[in-house]
């Protein structure tokens, strides 16, 4: 144990200042063999450091610790270790160890999930990201971690206070589609499909050399939320799409596609006879809920269509233009429509008549004004953001021996890049 | 006009009763006779005669009008007319058309097709030594002459590609404008036989543009044949524009291909279809050229009076009475339907655009049709956005509603800045992944 209580001293006096703290890391990247060597028998060594002041330290034992294998009952004690170090430790000192931060956190959301209480990670799993960000803009390994726990939870508010930033710095790819592709689960589950649909265009449309499975799933439900939120499909992917993206993601997705096509047909005894024998197909997917939302959703474009052509109606019209089986029915989708927004009109009971009213906006309010000043505001941003990115660029080096190579080519009389750009 | 006049009086009455109302005096309305073959026959000659009453035996077997009379009057007209040519694969498809069901005179007479072929033969050597013997001498004058003939004669006996073929040849020998305007107008009579009436347009902007002035009669030919090319091409407007452009010295000079009630037919149907109403007026009824047309048709007339000056209803009967009869033209018949149905369109869209509400029975009545049939008309139309209006379903009114341009103007663009922040967002982040990318292979390379 000696080496240990050294080991304890050192990093309860090297936690200070900046300066010391860099020759604590030093150290104890040399020391982490023999931490790993002692696993078991670090639990005290746990007690006599606080997270607070000694993170790194901290968090290199307890790297040390949680390795290897952990049955549920160590499960049971460890969590509130991780949790409670999470909550108080120093971000500075644990950015200095980023990949091992990950590590320990990813170890949480495993012990998590065997315990089968995922809402015990939510938390912490907030925290810890938040902490090891570098900037609101910058996604960690730690984000996507946290969706899965949110969507396991059934959080999904607490998931959408981290969606709601912009995320423009990455890692690794991986992670931006994991991010993308669990955030916009959670937006599909709070009815938000409008973020839900940008989150999953990203994933669909980002570069790839090669087709991952998350691009897969990822695309079955942006056909979906598509479907339900825009009332069709665009048939092909834009053209930022990558190569392989754009060829064969389809032939992965063919029922959804055939679901896609017989909605355009507005025929809906049709479309639900194809539901109902491609059942088992979106049941294994875990899209069943989604498709039937899809055909709810069929319904009510066919009313809304009759709000541009008619003014008043009677239910029992309106049961006959949109195929449902009585004028009950009728009124019962026309009164979710009204509850949701989604329609402007009264229901007269007693003619048994729906009057059809505009939408009453004006946009004359001052809410109205301070909404379109903060776009304008944002937007204002946004292009700042871009020039700067644009000049950044432009002063790259890769780039510009990039573009100084073939330059060379066709411009005789321009300036010679250098030639140490030219790799 | 008188007519503008009496709808300012009782409005509603007037407007309401558009021609169904007794007291008006009215022209009795013809009704659709069967066609007069013998003399719709007359009005043409040579090669179109005989397709044309080949057309009307088809299609008066299958019409609902049509009756086998009117079928086996046709046949026997046709057999006629052939006998007086040359073309014997006409002679033994009419013939088998026949099927002797007018008696041993109209049977297939092999004798005298055997006779015309063993003649035609005889001619087609002849021709081909004169050609060859001019083509020695190389005097482009017989050269040409000797091509012409040939395209004549291929012609008259029905080869009809081997027609065009020679009459094209002769382009090379053409020295005079007037040779070039012979050739374009044998080849555009050959062209519309054959049914490719995009050479037709071609030819007939090279005889307009050759150097030295047309005759009138020439340019009302060009005239005739270009529109009836856009009729076949279902550019109605263009179509009409040119029938009505054309002047009344046609006649019956043109009777190889089209009559002047044709022209009349063809002009006036399409104007209604694709005109708008200024141009309705100067153009159709305003235009004292197209008149004399108009004049032989008289129920084009009437038809197209009534439909501007509001009186729907008989002008849905005189186009009711017409369609039985213009089913059988050869040129009208694919475009029948399609035509009516843009008339009738027009007509409603036309009934609604001065009023602010509109009651749906009295709408009904003016075109003589059922509330119920009414309202999934509008429907259609309201919805392709033709009429800018809402139907109110329980009290059976349409109400006209004008977009308001504010709103739409502040959501379109609340829409684009949303649009242009999803996008923006989305590009520097591929980028951003581009740029990892690049550098991950970068640093591999290194």
């Amino acid at each position: 144990m000696d080496p240990m209580e050294a080991l304890v001293a050192q990093i309860q006096g090297l936690s200070s200042t900046p300066g010391d703290i860099a020759r604590l890391h030093i150290i104890l990247k040399q020391a982490d063999d023999s931490l790993r060597a002692e696993s078991t028998r670090l639990s005290p060594v746990l007690g006599q450091l606080a997270p607070s002041e000694h993170s790194l330290g901290f968090l290199y034992v307890l790297d040390a610790f949680t390795s290897g294998q952990i049955s549920k009952q160590q499960a049971e004690t460890s969590v509130p270790i991780i949790t409670g170090f999470i909550n108080a430790c120093n971000a500075e000192q644990i950015r200095l160890a980023p990949e091992k931060f990950v590590l320990v956190c990813k170890r949480l959301k495993d012990q998590v999930m065997m315990l089968e209480a995922p809402i015990r990670g939510v938390g912490p799993l907030l925290t810890a990201a938040r902490k090891l960000q570098l900037s609101t803009e910058h996604l960690t390994p730690l984000h996507s971690d946290f969706l899965m726990l949110c969507v396991l939870a059934k959080c999904y508010k607490t998931g959408l206070s981290i969606l709601e930033d912009d995320i423009f710095e990455v890692d690794q790819p991986r992670d931006l589609f994991l991010y993308c592709y669990y955030g916009g689960m959670i937006c599909i589950g709070l009815k938000r499909f409008q973020k839900a649909l940008d989150l999953l265009h990203n994933v669909v449309t980002a570069p790839m050399s090669t087709l991952n499975a998350i691009a897969v799933e990822a695309y079955k439900k942006y056909i979906l939320v598509s479907l339900i939120h825009h009332g069709q499909l665009s048939t092909s992917l834009p053209k930022y799409a990558s190569s392989v993206a754009q060829r064969s993601l389809k032939n992965f997705c063919q029922p959804y596609i055939e679901l896609a096509n017989s909605y355009g047909t507005e025929k809906i005894a049709e479309l639900e006879a194809y539901v109902q024998t491609n059942t088992e197909k979106f049941e294994n997917d875990n899209n069943l809920g989604l498709v039937k939302q899809v055909v709810l959703s069929m319904y009510k474009r066919n009313i809304q269509r009759l709000t541009q052509t008619y003014l008043t109606l009677s239910l029992q019209d309106i049961a006959n233009t949109v195929q449902l089986n009585s004028p009950k029915e009728a009124e019962m989708h026309v009164l979710q429509m009204i509850q949701d927004g989604e329609i402007y009109a009264t229901i007269n009971q007693r003619d048994g008549m729906v009057r059809f009213l505009e939408d009453p906006e004006q946009y004359k309010t001052c809410e109205m004004i301070e909404n379109i000043d903060s776009s304008i505001q944002r937007i204002m941003a946004l292009s700042r953001k871009l020039s700067a990115m644009d000049e950044q660029i432009s002063c790259d080096q890769l780039y510009l021996s990039k573009v100084g190579r073939e330059r060379q080519r066709y411009d005789f009389d321009d300036f010679d890049v250098p030639t140490k750009f030219n790799i | 006009m008188d007519a503008d006049d009496e709808t300012f009086a009782p409005i509603t009455d007037e407007v309401g009763a558009n021609g169904g109302d007794e007291q008006r005096s009215r022209r009795p309305i013809i009704s659709g006779d069967h066609l007069d073959i013998e003399a719709y026959a007359s009005l043409y000659s040579g090669r179109t005669k005989i397709m044309r009453l080949l057309f009307i035996a088809d299609h008066s077997s299958d019409e609902k009008v049509g009756n086998p009379s009117m079928n086996l009057e046709a046949l026997r007209m046709a057999y006629d007319e052939i006998k007086k040519g040359e073309n014997t694969q006409l002679m033994r498809e009419v013939a088998q058309k026949i099927n002797g069901r007018l008696g041993p005179s109209y049977e297939l007479d092999s004798a005298w097709c055997d006779a015309v072929d063993h003649r035609a033969e005889q001619k087609k050597e002849k021709l081909d030594n004169e050609l060859n013997a001019y083509r020695t001498n190389l005097i482009k004058e017989s050269i040409r002459m000797g091509y012409n003939d040939f395209g004549d004669f291929y012609y008259a006996h029905g080869q009809l590609g081997d027609a065009f073929k020679s009459y094209v040849r002769t382009r090379d020998y053409c020295t005079t404008s007037k040779h070039i305007v012979h050739m374009c107008m044998s080849v555009i009579l050959v062209s519309i036989e054959m049914g490719q009436f995009t050479h037709v347009t071609s030819y007939v902007n090279k005889a307009e543009q050759a150097p030295d002035a047309l005759d009138p009669i020439t340019i009302a030919k060009l005239r005739c044949a270009a529109g009836l090319a856009n009729l076949e091409a279902k550019k109605y407007k263009l179509a009409a524009r040119k029938f009505l452009e054309t002047n009344p010295e046609l006649g019956s000079h043109y009777s190889e291909v089209i009559a002047p009630q044709d022209v009349a037919t063809y002009g006036g149907l399409c104007a209604l279809a694709t005109f708008d109403r200024t141009e309705l007026k100067s153009k159709v009824i305003d235009n004292l050229n197209f008149r004399n047309f108009l004049e032989l048709v008289p129920e084009v007339r009437e038809l197209i009076n009534d439909f501007y000056s509001s009186h729907y209803a008989s002008c849905l009967e005189y186009l009711g009475n017409l369609k039985a009869n213009l089913l059988l033209d050869i040129h009208l018949h694919d475009h029948v339907e399609t035509l009516y149905d843009q008339i009738r369109h027009k007509a409603l869209i036309q009934y609604t655009l001065p009023f602010v509400s509109v009651d749906l029975s009295m709408m009904a009545n003016a075109f003589k049709t059922t509330v119920a049939e009414l309202q999934k008309e509008l429907e259609a139309l309201i919805t392709d956005n033709q009429i800018q209006a809402r139907i109110d379903s329980h009290n059976k009114i349409l109400y006209a509603r004008h977009a308001d341009q504010r709103n739409a103007t502040f959501q379109r663009v609340l829409e684009t800045g949303r649009e242009f922040d999803r996008d923006v967002r989305s590009m520097l982040l591929r980028s951003n992944l581009v740029k990892h990318d690049y550098n991950v292979r970068q640093l591999r390379k290194l």
